[in-house]
């Protein structure tokens, strides 16, 4: 919402002050400020001219040769880029020597051989709205007595004024009105506040006798205020009333529009005229749309209506307008209006919400419908302003208002504990001051005893409970005012177990050389595909791009992405880890997805092997129990270099290698190791015991044992089978080395282990280093097949 | 005799003295003072002499011996550090030559940001809450006071979801939801705040994302005031930002809290800049989630986490935070 520091002198004379100042003021009532413009300051130089020729450029097609007279009957030649103007047209024009606002000055150019001796003006470039397309024309803008040659802003009667662009809120709808900022910052200020006298004339003419209102549905109208004005021409509005049009944003269309739009700016009341000529006898019904039903809008777009859209229809039951949100196009204003039909009304704001939004139609009235408009006096006040506008221009109005009511909401003094109210805020306010603050702004403050019977005014709806007045009371009080306190009950604060883990985990992976990558979680339909997983994503109803529009069930694809996007720019082995949600398809008899967090391992350049050995350094900081690899093709890996993670009986997650077919399709280069892992499932797991072991005194016993395996026998089977038969005087088992060659057999590996043996009570005997040495080699052969190799 | 060992042990100090290594040094230690060394056969006849003889003899053989081994210790101290000082000079390394280093990793800007901020709050006794990223309406909007028909749900640009009825579950556009799954299990006080990703139907652009991360402080005790509010937003930004900070609230609305405010953080040159919302817990809010709002009253505030990170770091296009650019990862 605009308003301009003029129009808000018209309810309060006395707002005063510094602009910045009054800015702050604004803000700290709830109403930002987002942009303060000094407006109307027309540079000097720029004056009132006139077109006479428009002839083309002899040797350029994109400029016009364009003759004005600008105050002195001569014929002054100007190249000009823009094409809107016709011969007769009223323009600004700014002279040779002019610096306009953007701190260009004006000077005698060549332009192809053609002299131009001055500058056409825009009107984003006088600062005269926002429009850049073409010249501004002026025909029916400047006021009586406007001379040719005369300073631009005395020939549009403008003065320079205050711009405030406030950001309003959904529970303001007062301040969608010049009146309502005035309210507000009066109250603030602490000057007066009031509404000017909308004094009219009428005809004499009963508006009974020529229209009747029916609301059939009083739950979507709460008020209809209709009556008949005569004597319509539709034609421009005075140069005032487009100026401050202008200055709020709106475009001047024509007399009777501009009237709409003026008062619905300045007191907040959208309103409605129908050519009366088309109404039969002046009957109008407020009802509820049937399923079925059509209305061909203002714009030109039919548009189908269901039971909760609100609908305005003729005595005949054809509908006319959507109530509140957009007129039919078979009642609207044309040249040939002389009756008009105008209405006010207040309709019920969800109603208003569910339409606009099923059919997308945002509109300045329907936005002020939706917050709630004023369904009390203002009404009435708002009739006889545009009543008094139109009649600066002829327009005669009928005697009284239709006023037909229906269901407004109740406002009934509400009872308001002031104990409460400073409950809320932590202040120490009186009843007194608490109502004090309140009739500032116009509510109804009555006290008694430690109570207040609080009366809301009609022009905020959506105050309606003891909280809402509570934050009414703070902000006329002032939150700067406010003591700053820390709640008293402040309990121990900390990271869950959870969460304690889950920076450890990062703090492993970045130690051990990894970058954290944290790319969003959308994926591009078939990136799953193509990483060789079930194509069962989650996807989007409106995703902003198709590559946006499915969820991951996996941190694969993503990845994938980043390595390639890295290798193309020269930076293949890039060792990524990400830690982050995936969405796995709801489990039955569940409406959300299966929400989990992942962590990714990603080794451009490295083999298999590296991404195992960071799960170990995992499974050293997490202490995670009995965490075995199960040799496994999962969906997108290596299918002969890859395994499961069992932890504790139960696959968490796969390492390996990435798939060289799916490397390909993401055009990654080398290879990738990988590691997948359930993080959440495994930290809420039990896991980080660890238990003391008394560190031996007595000295320990090496021997080594090679075995010939074959590539079926995994190396972990071969370790178990030892752990197994060296027992519990096994103290430290290490794979050195693995060779396959000449020697050993095709299709087998040699495994040569170190085995350290010790007790804690004693100092083992070379008995006891070959009975144990005859048990793991006796596990071994059991359970793998594996032969010591001699 | 005595006169030849002397004569003996002058000869064995030259030859200490020039003795190159460490075993030419052991090999005059055993020739002079090992079993076959002339001072222990001379010690061994000791026992033929005449009692004052032996007497004045065997002190002269002592002192001969500390004499040599004095001489040995010293030799082997000399021939040692000059071995020493071979090998140093012959080990010696050029420590800027480094053909490979450990290169430590690094963690994400937005998780640097995010590990700060819960730190700071867990300072002013606060937990962290998590929730789902994919929500249902109750929880992201009905629960949160926003009911269907209500303007504000437009201006959430809310990402939906195909799965339930249309519009019925959606990506969560706030990390409010949290606040409702936990009033819903948790019995108050509480003093939570909620870091995490939420959605909008926004274009990425230099200063937009549509997954982007927000963090939420939810208090629920008796007594809490917007005082409370005002203090603790106060403290956490003298704590994150510095003492010299200054923060203001400013009037607004949100549909879960009443009274509601925008809190802004004042910047050197004495602009003030929006950096997020806050307010009291709406009572309908409380009673969505069977909390009694005459018992128990609270307040809730919210904030962008990348913003905060863009800001430290000036950087100009946060879409940089999710490229997973390792030219820009390995900056921080």
């Amino acid at each position: 919402m605009k308003v301009t520091l003029s129009w808000l002198r018209e309810f309060a004379p006395d707002i005063d002050g510094d602009p910045v100042e009054l800015g702050e003021i604004l803000s700290s009532l709830g109403l930002a400020v987002e942009d303060m413009d000094v407006v109307g300051e027309i540079v000097d130089g720029v004056v009132l001219a006139k077109v006479l020729e428009l002839r083309p450029h002899p040797d350029a097609d994109k400029i016009q040769l364009v003759d004005v007279d600008r105050g002195d009957g001569q014929a002054l030649q100007i190249c000009c880029g823009a094409f809107n103007m016709q011969v007769g047209d009223l323009i600004p024009f700014a002279t040779i020597g002019t610096v306009m606002p953007n701190g260009m000055e004006i000077a005698q150019r060549e332009l192809r051989g053609q002299t131009s001796n001055g500058m056409c003006c825009s009107g984003a470039e006088i600062a005269l709205g926002d429009d850049h397309d073409g010249i501004l024309i002026l025909n029916e803008r400047v006021v009586v007595g406007a001379e040719l040659g005369m300073p631009i802003g005395r020939a549009l009667g403008i003065e320079a004024d205050i711009l405030w662009d406030l950001e309003v809120n959904a529970n303001r709808p007062d301040a969608m009105s010049v009146a309502g900022v005035a309210r507000d910052l009066a109250a603030a200020l602490g000057v007066p506040f009031s509404f000017p006298d909308y004094s009219i004339t009428t005809t004499g003419e009963r508006v009974d006798d020529l229209i009747n209102i029916t609301i059939e549905d009083p739950t979507l109208c709460g008020r209809f205020v209709a009556t008949v004005l005569h004597d319509v021409t539709v034609g421009a509005s005075p140069a005032w009333m487009q100026n401050r049009l202008t200055q709020l944003g709106m475009r001047p269309i024509n007399s009777v529009v501009d009237i709409s739009n003026y008062v619905m700016l300045e007191l907040g009341q959208p309103n409605h005229t129908f050519d009366l000529a088309t109404i039969p006898n002046g009957a109008l019904r407020v009802r509820r749309a049937r399923d079925g039903e059509t209305l061909v809008t203002l714009d030109n777009v039919e548009r189908a209506l269901v039971p909760s859209d609100g609908v305005i229809t003729n005595e005949a039951d054809e509908i006319i307008s959507l109530a509140g949100v957009m007129g039919g196009s078979t009642t609207e204003i044309s040249d040939s209006t002389t009756d008009v039909l105008l209405e006010m009304a207040w309709w019920d704001p969800p109603s208003i919400s569910r339409t606009v939004k099923r059919l997308n139609l945002p509109s300045e009235a329907s936005t002020r419908f939706r917050r709630g408009a004023d369904w009390g006096d203002n009404i009435d006040r708002a009739m006889r302003r545009f009543i008094q506008l139109a009649a600066e221009s002829g327009v005669t109005a009928v005697e009284g208002f239709l006023d037909v009511p229906g269901e407004t909401p109740d406002r009934t003094p509400l009872v308001v504990r002031t104990a409460k109210i400073n409950g809320l805020l932590g202040t120490g306010l009186s009843a007194t001051d608490m109502a004090g603050h309140l009739t500032s702004i116009g509510f109804g403050a009555a006290i008694d005893g430690d109570d207040l019977s609080v009366t809301i005014p009609t022009w905020r709806w959506d105050t309606v409970t003891e909280t809402d007045v509570a934050e009414e009371v703070g902000r006329m009080f002032g939150y700067a005012n406010i003591e700053r306190t820390v709640p008293k009950g402040q309990i121990a604060g900390g990271l869950t177990q959870y969460q304690t883990d889950r920076r450890l985990v990062r703090d492993v992976l970045v130690g051990v050389g990894c970058d954290e990558t944290l790319p969003m979680p959308f994926l591009a339909p078939g990136d799953l595909f193509k990483a060789g997983l079930p194509e069962d994503g989650i996807t989007l109803t409106n995703p902003l791009h198709a590559e946006e529009s499915v969820l991951r069930t996996s941190l694969l694809p993503g990845q994938l992405k980043a390595i390639a996007y890295n290798q193309s720019h020269r930076t293949p082995d890039v060792r990524f880890f990400e830690i982050d949600r995936v969405f796995l398809p709801a489990p039955e008899g569940q409406l959300l997805p299966d929400e989990r967090e992942y962590l990714a391992v990603a080794l451009a350049g490295s083999e298999a092997p590296g991404a195992v050995e960071v799960l170990d350094a995992l499974d050293r900081a997490l202490a995670l129990p009995n965490v075995q690899l199960k040799p496994a093709s999962p969906a997108g890996l290596h299918p002969t270099r890859s395994a499961e993670i069992v932890i504790a009986g139960r696959t968490r997650g796969h390492v390996g290698e990435v798939d060289p077919a799916v490397l390909e399709a993401y055009g990654v280069e080398g290879r990738v190791a990988w590691l997948e892992l359930d993080l959440g499932t495994v930290l809420d797991g039990p896991h980080g015991t660890r238990k003391y072991m008394p560190v031996s005194k007595f000295p320990s016993s090496d021997i080594d044992l090679a075995f010939v395996a074959d590539d079926s026998v995994a190396a972990s089977a071969i370790e178990g089978s030892l752990r197994k038969g060296g027992g519990a005087l096994l103290v430290d088992l290490e794979l050195f080395d693995v060779y396959r060659g000449p020697g050993v057999d095709e299709g087998s590996r040699s495994l040569a282990y170190r085995l350290r043996f010790q007790s804690l009570d004693r100092t083992l005997t070379d008995t006891d280093i070959a009975t144990a040495r005859v048990s793991c080699l006796n596990q071994v052969a059991k359970k793998t097949g594996a032969v010591l190799r001699e | 005799m005595i006169d030849e060992l002397e004569a003996g042990a002058v000869e064995a100090e030259k030859r200490l003295e020039t003795a190159i290594d460490l075993d030419e040094v052991r090999a005059i230690d055993t020739e002079i003072l090992g079993k076959k060394s002339a001072l222990t056969a001379a010690k061994k006849q000791l026992g033929g002499l005449e009692p004052d003889e032996r007497r004045a003899a065997g002190m002269a053989i002592n002192e001969l011996r500390a004499r040599l081994e004095m001489a040995v210790a010293g030799a082997n101290s000399r021939v040692a550090s000059g071995a020493r000082a071979a090998q140093y000079g012959a080990e010696r390394l050029d420590l800027s030559e480094r053909l490979s280093e450990i290169r430590r990793g690094s963690l994400h800007l937005t998780t640097q940001a995010r590990d700060r901020l819960e730190d700071v709050f867990v300072g002013m006794g606060f937990t962290i809450a998590e929730g789902p990223e994919v929500e249902t309406a109750w929880y992201n909007f009905e629960a949160l006071n926003i009911p269907e028909w209500h303007p504000a749900r437009g201006s959430f640009d809310t990402i939906f979801v195909d799965l339930g009825e249309p519009e019925e579950v959606m990506l969560r556009s706030h990390t409010s939801p949290v606040q409702i799954r936990t009033m819903e299990n948790t019995e108050p006080p509480i003093y939570i705040v909620a870091p995490g990703r939420t959605f909008r139907t926004d274009t990425a652009d230099a200063t937009h994302l549509p997954a982007f991360n927000q963090i939420e402080g939810l208090v629920i005790d008796r007594g809490i005031t917007l005082g409370d509010l005002a203090g603790t937003i106060d403290e956490f930004v003298r704590s994150f930002f510095g003492g010299e900070v200054k923060t203001r609230l400013r009037p607004s609305y949100f549909p879960f809290t009443e009274p509601s405010a925008e809190f802004d953080i004042s910047r050197p040159d004495g602009s003030w800049l929006e950096l997020g919302g806050c307010g009291m817990v709406h009572p309908n809010v409380l009673r969505n989630c069977g909390i009694d709002p005459e018992v128990w009253q609270g307040f809730a505030f919210g904030f962008g986490i990348d913003r905060l990170a863009a800001m430290r770091y000036q950087l100009d296009d946060i879409r940089e935070l999710v490229n997973s650019d390792v030219r820009f990862l390995r900056q921080f």
